[in-house]
């Protein structure tokens, strides 16, 4: 194999690269940090949510929460879809303690107790709403108290993997 | 009791592997051929071992065999054959068996080869194949038993366990819960075996590379040994991922084939790393240059590797994929923590060793263009990985989880795939070691003119977008690039040994498959460029509710609500269809039917779009409501994908390239013979 031949000016070549290496570098830094800033979304529990109060307006947040079955509606002339969600913890430790997520979703749908937030999104009724299912939306929360959802993720192929067992009475 | 014999195979095979790390290990080190040989024949065995559970699993699978856990929750009595056997990977549990039986079967494959010339390599890929096997193993046994039976216990409740716990009863269940009707699709029978396939089988250079290391070997014996191991799990995972862009598009009904979901990311990862590797063994190839950095990227993309299998199979990151919270957390990271650490303290103990004499002396040669690759290869998995844990490490940081969403992916890499375009212009014409701005301007002009009639041909079609106008200029530079690269070297040997222009093709591209190969998916990355530009910068959409004979305008398409059949089907599904007309500046072209279909047993519905697919566009209807009685109205989602075919058409080409590029060569002996023939020919001297 040939070797190449160190020019006399390999100091300045190895310069060269070490510059523009480091525009590079700085360019994916400054690429990352701007992107971050533009589309940084707060993920927050209900609870949370309601706690900051008006300090959240008009701030792209994530929100998840337990779907309630019996408040879905949905207007097939406008494409509105309004429903409420239960509070869920946030944390996978306490999700977990308390029995898995199935369990969480179950207990925080039948607790009358448990702050709701009232969502309101216009579009195709996803094919995964229903009641316990965990929805993820990312919206804005609006002067009305209402969660305005821009964008709705339904957690699924979940509730086919473990639900059951204990859950399953003869 | 067929459970029973799977259990207890999968106990065997753990044995086994534990057995053959430590026999190569005691052998590698003792330098002793029989302890070797043992763990050779170790390894060889964990295949049928697997093999022997694997089809255990399929049998209770298609059996019905529902007082099994995993079973009851991945079939149904509705579900056909086929579908029963697929669902071994539509769940966590079975796809990490699926998951060993893939690796035994590389690992056993290789075991298989010719190993004269490098003996000593051979315990030390055993250790690395086998401890990795073993991890899954344990995972399997300890924490995601597939076999596990469910129990009802005499409290009334039930119980998931292998053995009875005291005083219960097998629960006996009639029927399962079947699979999630969306993987029940064609794309994603396919697709998750090809992403297994594309992992496990990155596993193997990476077992090359520690065994090189380990051993002191660290020239580009290893490389050499497992490039074609690399391409076919750049092969693999190339198309696993295309194929789960398919599915997303048919099945998941918004439109779309790519969503910047960390599960998705979780295997676009490793393919970024892997890539780079890709590209950077032939600095070392060519040059001598970059070694430990292959190191780096082939370590990382192991890991990454072990990341995505974990990443898709735990409840870290909240994801529509991110199948179950499950335990296993823990021990993966414990096991990424312990190779990543290994990994990385062998590398430091043998870095003398891997240091290069050779500099680089030209901004613009070879070797600098793929440093340079590399270097935005890295770039963009920077960005995914930092999208992709940003979440969690502003969680332990703020106590607030803070999370980017897909505009975050497309602001950060967009310039950077712009860049790779752009190299994928360049490289091809620069010359390694030294050439210079001049050398490179004379070879690029001829195809930098024909790129500018691209951009004169957008702005006559009335495209004024700049980031559109920007992106197909680059389609069109590096489109023009490599079909001259291959008109030049056709031209050349028909010049030279008067062979007629086909046949200098053909026989240019056979003699060089790996370059010629990965030209071709070069013009593949181009034409799924062309799709991704026209498909995210172009679509349109809309939606209303339409009486019967109504219509909803889309672009110059108007779609008309004709019918509606509604039935039920024998395995349980509610079809609702729609037939709809679609016209085109008022010109009829057909009908289309999409279809909602509602599985009773899981109460889900699926929505099944009717697309009609041309080179130019997708004309792409959801049904996404209708009224049951009074059949009077109808709601329908309309998607306009300009240009989004040549994002599959591109697809194809590319896997092809990767397949041409990857052709096993003619017995390498003779290969080196005739080149030996050569140098001594006395025409040549």
């Amino acid at each position: 194999m040939e070797q190449a031949t160190p020019l006399p000016s390999s100091s300045t070549t190895r310069l060269k690269f070490i510059i523009g290496g480091a525009l590079i570098i700085a360019a994916v830094v400054y690429l990352i940090v701007t992107s971050t800033k533009a589309s940084a979304q707060y993920f927050l529990t209900i609870d949370e949510l309601k706690a900051k109060g008006n300090t959240v307006l008009g701030r792209d947040i994530r929100v998840s929460g337990a779907v309630i079955g019996d408040t879905i509606q949905y207007d097939s002339q406008t494409l509105t879809l309004s429903f409420d969600v239960a509070h869920v913890p946030g944390d996978n430790k306490e999700i977990d303690a308390q029995g898995g997520l199935g369990a969480v979703l179950h207990a925080a749908v039948i607790d009358p107790n448990r702050a709701h937030l009232h969502v309101i999104y216009t579009g195709v009724k996803p094919d995964l709403l229903r009641n316990e299912a965990q929805a993820i939306m990312t919206g804005k929360m609006g002067q009305d108290g209402v969660f305005h959802a821009d964008e709705l993720l339904l957690k699924c192929p979940t509730k086919y993997e473990q639900a059951v067992p204990s859950q399953v009475v003869k | 009791m067929v459970a029973n014999f799977g259990y207890g195979t999968l106990v065997v095979t753990l044995l086994v592997a534990l057995y053959g790390a430590g026999a190569a290990i005691y052998g590698g080190r003792k330098n002793s051929q029989p302890w070797i040989e043992s763990a050779r024949l170790a390894m060889l065995l964990t295949w049928p071992l697997l093999t022997v559970t694997a089809l255990c699993m399929i049998y209770l699978l298609v059996t019905g065999h529902y007082e099994l856990a995993f079973v009851s929750s991945v079939t149904s009595n509705s579900m056909p054959t086929y579908l029963r056997i697929t669902s071994l990977w539509g769940g966590q549990a079975g796809s990490l068996v699926f998951w060993s039986w893939l690796m035994s079967a590389f690992a056993s494959a290789v075991t298989l080869r010719k190993w004269d010339r490098d003996r000593e390599f051979l315990p030390w890929v055993i250790v690395v194949a086998l401890i990795t096997l073993s991890f899954f193993l344990i995972l399997i046994l300890f924490y995601e038993n597939p076999f596990d039976r469910l129990w009802q216990t005499p409290a009334g409740d039930v119980r998931t366990a292998m053995f009875a716990p005291a005083g219960a009863f097998l629960l006996n269940q009639a029927d399962g819960r079947g699979l999630n009707p969306l993987l029940r699709h064609p794309g994603m029978i396919i697709h998750p075996p090809m992403l297994y396939l594309g992992f496990v089988s990155f596993v193997i250079p990476f077992a090359f590379a520690i065994a090189a290391l380990i051993t002191g070997r660290t020239d580009d014996r290893w490389i050499r040994i497992t490039r074609r191991w690399t391409l076919v799990a750049w092969l693999f995972l190339s198309l696993g991922l295309i194929l789960g862009a398919r599915w997303a598009y048919d099945v998941l009904g918004w439109g779309g084939y790519w969503g910047w979901d960390p599960v998705e990311i979780a295997a676009f990862m490793p393919w970024l790393t892997g890539t780079a590797f890709l590209h950077s063994v032939m600095i070392q190839e060519k040059r001598g240059m970059g070694k430990p950095w292959n190191m780096v990227l082939i370590i990382m993309t192991y890991a990454l590797v072990i990341i995505g299998t974990f990443l898709t199979r735990s409840g870290l990151l909240s994801s529509v994929h991110a199948f179950a919270q499950s335990a296993i957390g823990p021990l993966f990271f414990g096991f990424i923590g312990l190779t990543l650490i290994t990994s990385v303290a062998l590398l430091l103990w043998r870095w003398e060793s891997l240091k290069s004499n050779t500099q680089m002396t030209s901004l613009f040669s070879r070797e600098a263009l793929f440093l340079l690759n590399n270097l935005l290869f890295i770039s963009i998995f920077i960005v995914c990985f930092w999208g992709v844990f940003f979440p969690i490490i502003s969680e332990l940081i703020t106590n607030q989880r803070i999370t980017v969403g897909p505009p975050f992916y497309q602001r950060a890499t967009a310039p950077l795939f712009a860049g790779l375009l752009l190299l994928m212009g360049i490289a091809p014409l620069s010359a390694w070691g030294k050439s210079t701005a001049r050398t490179l301007g004379r070879a690029i002009w001829k195809p930098f003119l024909f790129s500018l009639v691209v951009i004169v041909l957008a702005l006559v079609a009335g495209i004024r977008n700049p980031a559109a106008l920007l992106g197909f200029w680059l389609c069109g530079l590096v489109a023009a690039v490599t079909l001259y690269e291959f008109w030049r070297g056709t031209l050349a040997r028909h010049r030279k040994s008067d062979e007629s222009l086909p046949l200098a093709l053909w026989r240019l591209a056979g003699r060089n498959r790996r370059r010629y190969g990965g030209y071709i998916v070069h013009l593949g990355v181009v034409l799924m460029a062309i799709g991704i530009i026209g498909s995210q910068l172009f679509q349109t959409q809309t939606q209303g509710t339409i009486p019967q004979g109504g219509t909803l305008k889309l672009d110059n398409y108007t779609l008309t609500y004709k019918s509606l059949d509604n039935w039920n089907t024998p395995d349980g599904r509610n079809v609702a269809r729609a037939t709809v007309s679609v016209s085109k500046n008022g010109q009829y072209l057909g009908d289309l039917h999409p279809r909602r279909d509602y599985y009773y047993e899981s109460q889900q519905p699926m929505t099944i779009p009717g697309v009609r697919s041309t080179w130019e566009d997708d004309f792409y209807v959801l049904l996404v409501d209708w009224q049951p009685v009074s059949a009077d109205g109808a709601t329908f989602k309309i998607y306009h994908n300009p240009l989004i075919n040549w994002l599959w058409f591109g697809g194809i080409i590319f896997i092809l390239g990767i397949m041409i590029a990857a052709w096993p060569d003619k017995d390498p002996e003779t290969v080196s013979e005739r080149v030996r023939r050569q140098a001594y020919s006395p025409l040549k001297a």
